[in-house]
């Protein structure tokens, strides 16, 4: 598979958020204002291209010579877990104001299920590492993309009426909704 | 509450505890269902070769060969036969084509080269449109169900039809020399999914493919080749 | 606390689904049939009340700073058990539900029951509230599950209602799954505040 080819998709056809239902929480939660939006797509293109890099080599140096993949779910997410922490101590001392950018969404991504979500996809597709470094900046640029605009989309909507029964998740949703039928356009593509 | 006080002893070993406990626990359910997960994995097969091939009495999977294909693929073939006489052979063969990603299938080609029948592995295609490969390409009269409405009733009150639009979509039975498996869009003799052409496209491209890695095997095994060759002539004419 | 209303509250009162908007990920994902949300419901139920057992039995033994790592640790093994067992022996459904299986793991129901009730309580109670949970999950995910299927395909649980050429296709795919959840959220908000 070229590297194109993998890249348009996991930002448009595959977008992870709208058509493979990753990372719907903080889509839904840290959505409210753009400025926001970009400080969690930062942290989690951040982690979830180094967590798929240290997934990758623990899944072909560890769990596939010992014949362990049974074990690969608990150690991607203890990996995950710890990643998320370390990066949040390493970012602290090293950049500041990085750390004061991206800080409080660290803690938020153990959870994040794209980050296991795109770990799993990486060795399920058997990508080598070029190929799964690609895809996971991808998918998080896919991440982005969509949180952003939803962001745009839920900024223009706190100036309109909207009827009592439907505000708040109903109304994300819908909107939510809109947008997936927008990126389905992209389908075919690749 | 008394909690185990969090000095970096008390962590260290509360995780490796958790840790070992947990790890010898699943590599004892691992132990448990590393067979039965074998078994479902060879059953699912056996159940498709089954369902493209007529009634066999070999085991076809220990029989299985590979058969390389002209873009790179290698195709799985495993021969049916009964009482040691051949009766088909069912493949595996795939298509990179698809509208969602990769098209594998399994078909059933009888000795004499028509196709008996086939079943839908693997697909990633639309739910509703490209998902209906699964019984489109069928004779008509199993799947009149899908391709109309699921009820009859409705089918009635809403005077839906059962025709299949008169088309010629089914592949079974069909013999490859004479009937071109391409999609009607396309010039070849079968039509494609309401909709799903890029579907129906992959979907008969996995057939062809089969198709052809059956006409090598017949090629190097001489039973059959003269046989072969006749219909092939037959069908040029 | 009562022990009825303990299990009851995740059904409507405390529904995770369509009041907490936790699990949104499995919920969205997998709830194309009713069948598959059912599926997925009982798998996150069986994860929910092992590990709330877990938690609540070992809650006491465990440092106060390494309490998240070990309960996700003990949430990842009953995962992985239920990943193991189900391609063992439901190996369609295991199929039809894919990446979502090890993405129980990081439902933010399980970590958050076991966060905010087991390493609280007893046993006996984690097990209600695991169980009450866990079926209210399941409950709201057969229901969008259902509507998606019936309003898509014409099909309930597989079988058909109506014409599947009245089907709206949109609501078996991607954008369906968000706009149905929508309306239902909005119709559940109604009820709420009726009663």
């Amino acid at each position: 598979m070229t590297y194109f080819i993998i890249i348009i998709s996991a930002i448009f056809v595959n977008n992870i958020v709208l058509s493979q239902f990753l990372g719907i929480c903080p889509f839904l939660g840290v959505s409210k204002k753009i400025s926001t939006g970009l400080g969690m797509t930062g942290a989690v293109t951040f982690v979830m291209v180094i967590a798929t890099i240290v997934t990758y080599f623990i899944q072909k140096l560890i769990l596939v010579p010992f014949g362990i993949t049974f074990l690969q779910t608990i150690s991607f997410i203890l990996v995950i877990a710890a990643l998320v922490q370390l990066v949040e101590i390493v970012l602290k001392k090293v950049s500041p104001p990085l750390y004061q950018a991206l800080g409080v969404f660290l803690p938020l991504i153990t959870t994040n299920c794209a980050i296991l979500g795109v770990a799993i996809m990486t060795v399920n597709r058997d990508f080598n590492l070029l190929e799964a470094v690609v895809f996971s900046a991808s998918s998080a640029i896919g991440f982005g993309l969509a949180l952003v605009t939803f962001a745009g989309i839920r900024e223009q909507l706190e100036l309109v009426e909207i009827p009592k029964g439907m505000q708040g998740a109903p109304i994300a949703l819908l909107v939510a909704g809109i947008l997936a039928m927008a990126f389905m356009g992209f389908a075919g593509m690749v | 509450m008394g909690k185990t006080e969090s000095s970096l002893s008390n962590m260290a070993l509360t995780l490796i505890t958790i840790t070992l406990l947990t790890g010898a626990a699943l590599g004892y359910v691992y132990k448990l269902t590393e067979k039965p997960v074998a078994i479902a994995k060879e059953k699912k097969q056996q159940e498709a070769i089954r369902l493209v091939v007529p009634e066999f009495d070999n085991n076809p999977a220990q029989e299985m060969y590979l058969i390389p294909t002209s873009d790179g693929d290698s195709l799985k073939v495993f021969p049916a036969k009964k009482e040691g006489k051949k009766v088909g052979c069912a493949i595996e063969s795939i298509s990179h084509n698809g509208f969602g990603g990769d098209v594998k299938i399994m078909v059933g080609i009888l000795p004499d080269g028509t196709i008996y029948n086939y079943q839908v592995l693997e697909h990633k295609e639309t739910p509703g449109l490209g998902t209906k490969m699964t019984t489109w390409f069928k004779p008509s009269e199993e799947d009149n169900v899908s391709k109309a409405s699921g009820n009859a009733f409705f089918n009635w009150l809403f005077g839906i039809s059962n025709n299949s639009g008169g088309g010629n979509t089914s592949i079974v039975g069909v013999d490859p020399t004479k009937t071109k498996l391409e999609v009607s869009a396309d010039g070849g003799d079968i039509d494609a999914i309401t909709a799903a052409t890029i579907s129906s496209r992959a979907f008969l491209e996995a057939v062809r493919k089969a198709w052809y890695a059956y006409t090598e095997i017949v090629d190097t095994h001489s039973s059959a080749t003269t046989k072969e060759k006749n219909s092939q002539e037959g069908g040029m004419q | 606390m009562n022990q009825w209303s303990n299990f009851t509250k995740g059904f409507f009162k405390e529904n995770p689904v369509f009041v907490m908007l936790l699990g949104m990920c499995p919920t969205l994902g997998v709830t194309s049939s009713a069948i598959n949300g059912l599926g997925m419901g009982l798998a996150t139920t069986f994860v929910l009340v092992m590990s709330n057992i877990v938690v609540a039995l070992v809650k006491d033994f465990i440092p106060e700073k390494v309490r998240i790592p070990s309960f996700i640790v003990i949430i990842a093994s009953f995962v992985t058990i239920v990943e193991m067992v189900m391609q063992a022996w439901l190996p369609a459904l295991f199929e039809a539900l894919g990446l979502f299986i090890p993405l129980i793991v990081v439902n933010c129901i399980v970590l958050g029951r076991a966060e905010a009730f087991a390493s609280k309580n007893s046993v006996g109670s984690s097990i209600i509230d695991g169980l009450g949970m866990g079926l209210g999950f399941s409950l709201a995910l057969t229901i969008l599950g259902t509507t998606r299927e019936l309003l898509g395909s014409g099909k309930a649980f597989g079988l058909p209602i109506f014409s599947e050429s009245y089907g709206m296709l949109v609501f078996v795919l991607a954008p369906g799954a968000f706009i149905a959840l929508g309306y239902l959220i909005a119709l559940i908000n109604k009820i709420r505040r009726a009663g």
